[in-house]
């Protein structure tokens, strides 16, 4: 049932906003995070799974070495401290999808902490920097999958009964928290949204995880909590789970804002509860109260040892951190040439990192962007695939781009070669041969098609002789029907004019 | 001196799931304490400047490198299920704590 809100704008005169993020990103290591079981995805049910990851009686953990050191590299680029000594705690809760009883995570000893992350938000200033402040970065695991069965909505209401894969049981994850962040005002909404994109591609960057929030290798959990003024203490926030898309953080933060702020103008006051998104209506619905403090009796995990990161690996592992992702964004910008806006298609459309390797690869930076957010973006959105997933390089871009240059190849032509590519049918020259792509610039053909076109429509012929040039449209597309695309615009034009005798 | 209540053991049981009637709670409450007054003797030590201990040998930095081992077969890692459905897990009906 959907609560009663107040517009944003009402809102934000009457309160401040503050924010909390917590992030969880599934790491890409091959291995689970205390046992050698395979992390791969979409295994047939519980085959990646050991007495380990099962929680039987008698197994003991082992710690994953590149599950510790990703942890590390996050926090370094996230600025934040490296603990010199931590342990593991166990956090105890029932929940059929922990097999264990428990959760093995990090309690009152992160491994990282005390970061931050700087993000850039457009506002009525122009582009504006704020510091949202790293609490911590831990390590902890994932759980199994539930399927809830019958009921009507396949939702845990109502389901008869559930059914549990743990091939996702003790994947590593690490969750990142924030401190409350305080002074976005109105911006909260983008603020939160920067955040979890700068996130994103610091941990791409670092190519510690694939970072998919649609798959769930990426999880953002967003706090929310009004206050009437910067100088009153924090009110009681909202935890709002399964938002999955950089828009739905945004849109997320902006509905609580206006939910919050409709119940406290009406005198009631906001439950600290968990609460659901849903992507569909943009609403969040109330899920757990948590007005009841949870009492997980942590301890310090005595089947794991304790971590003492030493100076020099920690330095060791600062020395392999990338470039910081806003940086290379303000070098290639310039670099290439282009205006902020056009960095930010690129970074929208998933594809910075392919023009990259295009331009490296000697395709001019216009050309490379022309095709990644152009063609490829489009055929990727049709499908609803990341562009990375069409697979195709930039060896056959710059070949077909090659073509152009040369005439061979129109851009229609190339749409078609490039389907062939996406479609794995060869190389580009051997699909060009195999499609019979290649452009017509045979005067034979061209001429024969122009005195057809001419003989279906007689009067273009004198609108042309008299001056009328732009009729010659007609004459050309007529052209390029009768060969299926494959003529060559240009030279059909210049065949024309030469055919009726007319200068252009 | 009663330093676990009712409320406690409800609590307490709740949290470990297990079903206690309401006219157990005292019968537990004062079995714990018991347990607890024991244990207690441990505060009339002077303890100061001893680290609370979690791991009885001093190791640190044990790590196992990032390469698959085998698995179980789903056979295998079924076997012990009380039911199985579809290779998983069946399990009772999940009250809605999520
Ligand atoms: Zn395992």
């Amino acid at each position: 049932m959907a609560e009663p809100v107040i517009a944003f704008d009402q809102a934000l005169k009457e309160f401040d906003p503050v924010l909390g993020l917590e992030v969880h990103v599934e790491l890409g290591t091959r291995t689970k995070m205390f046992c050698g079981c395979s992390t791969e995805f979409g295994g047939e049910p519980n085959t990646h799974v050991c007495p380990v990851c099962l929680g039987l009686p008698g197994s003991l953990p082992a710690l994953n070495r590149i599950g510790v050191e990703s942890a590390i590299r996050i926090g370094l680029a996230l600025n934040c401290e490296i603990a010199t000594w931590c342990r593991f705690a166990r956090k105890n809760y029932f929940y059929p999808d922990m097999p264990k009883n428990f959760q093995t995570s990090q309690y009152d000893e992160p491994i990282c902490f005390n970061g931050y992350l700087d993000v850039d938000v457009d506002t009525d200033e122009g582009r504006k920097t704020f510091r949202v402040e790293i609490e911590r970065a831990h390590m902890e695991e994932d759980t199994g999958k539930n399927t809830h069965m019958g009921g009507a909505t396949g939702r845990i209401h109502g389901a008869d009964y559930s059914l549990v894969d743990y091939n996702r049981a003790g994947i590593p994850l690490i969750e990142i928290v924030t401190k409350p962040i305080t002074g976005t005002g109105k911006y909260a909404p983008e603020v939160a949204k920067a955040y979890v994109a700068a996130l994103r591609d610091i941990l791409r960057g670092l190519g510690v995880s694939d970072v998919k929030m649609e798959q769930g290798s990426l999880r953002c959990d967003v706090n929310l909590s009004l206050r009437p003024s910067p100088e009153h203490e924090l009110g009681t926030r909202s935890e709002t789970k399964n938002v999955n898309s950089l828009r739905s953080v945004e849109r997320s933060v902006r509905y609580e804002v206006t939910r919050q702020a409709a119940r406290l103008l009406a005198g009631q006051r906001v439950v600290q509860e968990t609460r659901h998104w849903h992507e569909d209506t943009g609403v969040t619905t109330s899920g757990r109260s948590k007005e009841q403090a949870e009492d997980y009796r942590y301890f310090p995990e005595p089947d794991l040892i304790p971590i003492a990161p030493s100076r020099e690996w920690v330095e060791e592992l600062r020395s392999t951190l990338p470039e910081n992702p806003a940086v290379r964004r303000a070098r290639l910008t310039k670099t290439w040439n282009i205006s902020e806006l056009e960095m930010e298609n690129l970074i929208n459309a998933g594809v910075l990192e392919l023009v990259e390797s295009a331009v490296n690869a000697g395709m001019s930076p216009d050309a490379a962007r022309k095709w990644y957010t152009g063609e490829l973006a489009r055929v990727a959105n049709e499908r609803g695939v990341e562009v990375e997933e069409l697979g195709v390089t930039h060896v056959e871009l710059a070949r077909i781009e090659a073509l152009i240059a040369t005439g061979a190849l129109n851009d229609k032509l190339a749409r078609q070669v490039l389907e062939g590519v996406i479609a794995r049918e060869g190389d580009v020259d051997s699909i060009i041969a195999s499609r019979g792509l290649a452009v017509v610039s045979d005067d034979g053909p061209l001429l024969e098609a122009i005195v057809a076109a001419l003989a279906a429509d007689p009067e273009v012929a004198e609108k042309i002789a008299s001056g009328k040039v732009q009729a010659a449209g007609s004459v050309v597309g007529a052209v390029m029907k009768a060969t299926r695309g494959q003529a060559d615009a240009a030279r059909v034009r210049e065949l024309l004019f030469a055919h009726l005798g007319v200068s252009e | 001196m009663a330093a676990i209540s009712r409320d406690d053991v409800a609590h307490l049981a709740r949290l470990a799931r297990i079903d206690i009637p309401e006219s157990e709670l005292d019968h537990y409450a004062s079995q714990l304490d018991a347990i607890l007054e024991a244990v207690d003797k441990v505060s009339g030590l002077d303890t100061s400047g001893v680290e609370p201990m979690s791991h009885p040998v001093k190791m640190e930095n044990v790590f196992r490198e990032d390469i698959p081992a085998p698995s179980l077969n789903a056979q295998q890692a079924l076997a012990g299920a009380p039911a199985v459905e579809d290779s998983r897990f069946r399990v009772p009906r999940i009250l809605d704590e999520e």
